[in-house]
């Protein structure tokens, strides 16, 4: 399989930190692909970067061999590559489905003047979109809450939510950022169901940042992990449960806990 | 949100028929002709006020209004009277000027949130008179004087709008011009909520992070939003400067800055009529408490106070009661 996004050389720096030091590795269509790593591996810092939330120190992020690192959020967007965020950023005076409506942005034909004035176009994305928000939720199990204002919502379905917003834009590449942390088991195990179905169903690429370790070896095609801002490993699961560099990561991180 | 309830339909009749019928009616049959000029700036601080509101709904405190009222005013004048052009076109001229000077200042500003955005709107106003005072078009501190009633309209030898000048009263025709201005204002505002842009709009107000995430590029419709908004306050000045004929630096001032925006805290942030209520009761009550004398101004000021602490939501929720409000 040839690489769909690539991850190549990308350092960044705040000021004397180093949070990534040059980190290469490519995800390949259709994967599952997880970065792993304790706390202040670096984790979140590289995935902004991928979704150019924050620009590159050096390197660069290529989808399809074109460069998205650096650019607008909107553009890396509007390219097919969609993150999501952690449970607290939701729209939270709109109901699930007018979420999942707004999301649809990327898929509008018509103008925003068109709107405005209610041309055919317009009045068609209009039909389309209600038509696909509810087909979205209910492959996402969550048509029964979508008249729910998203701030009422219990923490569970919030995370759902973000991937229904982000499924909304009909990406090629979904970012999710830690979307099992703070769920008990039930939950993260609809959660990897979840995110299974949408690579198997939706043909849509996942990368995900996350250190709930169980969940990961679960779900993942191939973990890259990283450790004070470097890669340290990358393999599939059975390859990196196995490798001891990683295990003395994880290990070392209680030492650290402590220390702090 | 699509579909328009009879009870809206309602409330839309009744606010046309005060406006066109009852309101003139009552004039006529009291006597108190002063009302039209009252009425006419209410719809025009309306307008303006309607602008301000926009500016709010993609999370932005703009205290600036006045300064586009101003530009407004003195394109139409200029216009007018330097260049002859019938005032009809000087109008929406003044709107789109307005708008060209929203995007030039806006490309800095916008990015700026909260008070630091309030803060630079605030001293937009005051940086307009300045160079009102200042530009040589403008003719300085002496503005721009007996500027022309606005003249006839007529299509294919059938007349469209009568010549102001040849009116007996000028009163009643710039009543109706204000009001159907006001009206074509806020059934666009309306129509602008509720279409994909207002959608987006709400996106961005209640979180930018989650909006680019989906594609959506703020800064390009913040551009869009003030431009309109800056677009309304010039349309409210312009035909302002018309109706009094004259226009000077001092012809919209920060305080009118800050009322436009009151306007809106006032009637309702949530609500899209909620600057037009907001206008009528703060002009009106202004003039009511004008017999307190050397008070009206602490009398007022506790009543907005208190009207700010105990509706939070503005006049507007009173209406919705405790049963949608939540």
């Amino acid at each position: 399989m040839s690489a769909l996004l690539q991850v190549k050389n990308v350092t960044k720096k705040y000021g004397g930190l180093t949070a990534n030091n040059n980190i290469s590795f490519d995800v390949s269509e259709n994967e599952i692909l997880s970065v792993i790593g304790p706390n202040g591996a670096g984790k979140s810092t590289l995935f902004k970067m991928i979704s150019s939330f924050t620009p590159t120190t050096s390197g660069e992020v290529l989808y399809h061999g074109e460069r998205i690192s650096n650019l607008k959020p909107h553009i890396v967007a509007r390219k097919g590559i969609v993150r999501t965020f952690q449970e607290t950023t939701i729209f939270k005076s709109m109901t699930v489905r007018e979420s999942v409506i707004v999301a649809q942005h990327l898929r509008a034909k018509a103008s925003l003047a068109g709107y405005f004035w209610g041309t055919k176009t317009a009045k068609e994305d209009v039909a389309a979109f209600g038509i696909y928000a509810d087909e979205l939720l209910e492959f996402l199990g969550m048509s029964s809450i979508s008249s729910e204002l998203a701030h009422n919502l219990p923490q569970g379905n919030l995370r759902a939510l973000g991937v229904a917003i982000g499924l909304a834009t009909a990406p090629k590449v979904l970012l999710l950022d830690e979307p099992f942390a703070g769920m008990n088991h039930d939950e993260t195990m609809q959660m990897v169901d979840l995110v299974r179905s949408v690579r198997d169903e939706r043909g849509v690429t996942v990368l995900l940042v996350e250190h709930d370790m169980p969940a990961v070896m679960n779900i993942s095609d191939r973990i890259v992990v990283l450790n004070f801002g470097e890669k340290i490993a990358e393999g599939s699961p059975s390859e990196i449960q196995n490798n001891e560099k990683v295990i003395e990561a994880y290990l070392g991180s209680v030492d650290d806990e402590i220390g702090m | 949100m699509k579909n328009i309830s009879s009870k809206q339909l309602v409330s839309v009749g009744l606010l046309l028929f005060a406006i066109f019928v009852a309101a003139p009616l009552i004039i006529g049959a009291t006597g108190r002709w002063d009302f039209y000029f009252t009425l006419t700036s209410v719809a025009l601080l309306a307008i303006a006020s309607a602008g301000v509101w926009l500016t709010f709904y993609i999370g932005r405190i703009n205290i600036g209004q006045g300064a586009f009222a101003l530009i407004g005013a003195y394109v139409s004048a200029i216009l007018v009277v330097k260049s002859g052009v019938s005032f009809w076109i000087s109008l929406p001229a003044a709107g789109i000027f307005a708008a060209i000077v929203a995007i030039v200042i806006g490309l800095p500003i916008l990015r700026l949130r909260g008070v630091y955005f309030a803060m630079i709107t605030l001293v937009l106003t005051q940086v307009v008179t300045l160079t009102a005072l200042a530009l040589p078009i403008t003719n300085g501190a002496k503005g721009i004087s007996s500027i022309p009633l606005p003249s006839g309209v007529s299509l294919f030898g059938i007349p469209i709008i009568p010549d102001f000048a040849a009116m007996e009263s000028t009163k009643l025709a710039f009543y109706y011009t204000a009001c159907i201005l006001m009206i074509a204002t806020y059934a666009a505002l309306y129509r602008l909520v509720n279409s994909r842009l207002g959608h987006l709009c709400r996106s961005m107000q209640q979180n930018e992070e989650l909006a680019s995430s989906i594609g959506v590029n703020i800064s390009y419709i913040r551009m869009v939003i003030f431009a309109i908004s800056s677009f309304f306050g010039g349309i409210g000045g312009a035909m302002f400067g018309s109706i009094a004929q004259s226009v000077y630096p001092s012809s919209f001032q920060v305080a009118d800055s800050v009322n436009f925006m009151l306007n809106c805290f006032l009637g309702g942030l949530g609500y899209v009529f909620g600057p037009m209520l907001g206008t009528l009761v703060l002009y009106f009550g202004w003039d009511l408490l004008f017999e307190l004398g050397k008070y009206q101004l602490l009398v007022y000021s506790i009543i907005l106070i208190a009207v700010i602490r105990f509706l939070p939501n503005g006049l507007l929720s009173v209406r919705i009661g405790k049963g949608a409000s939540k």
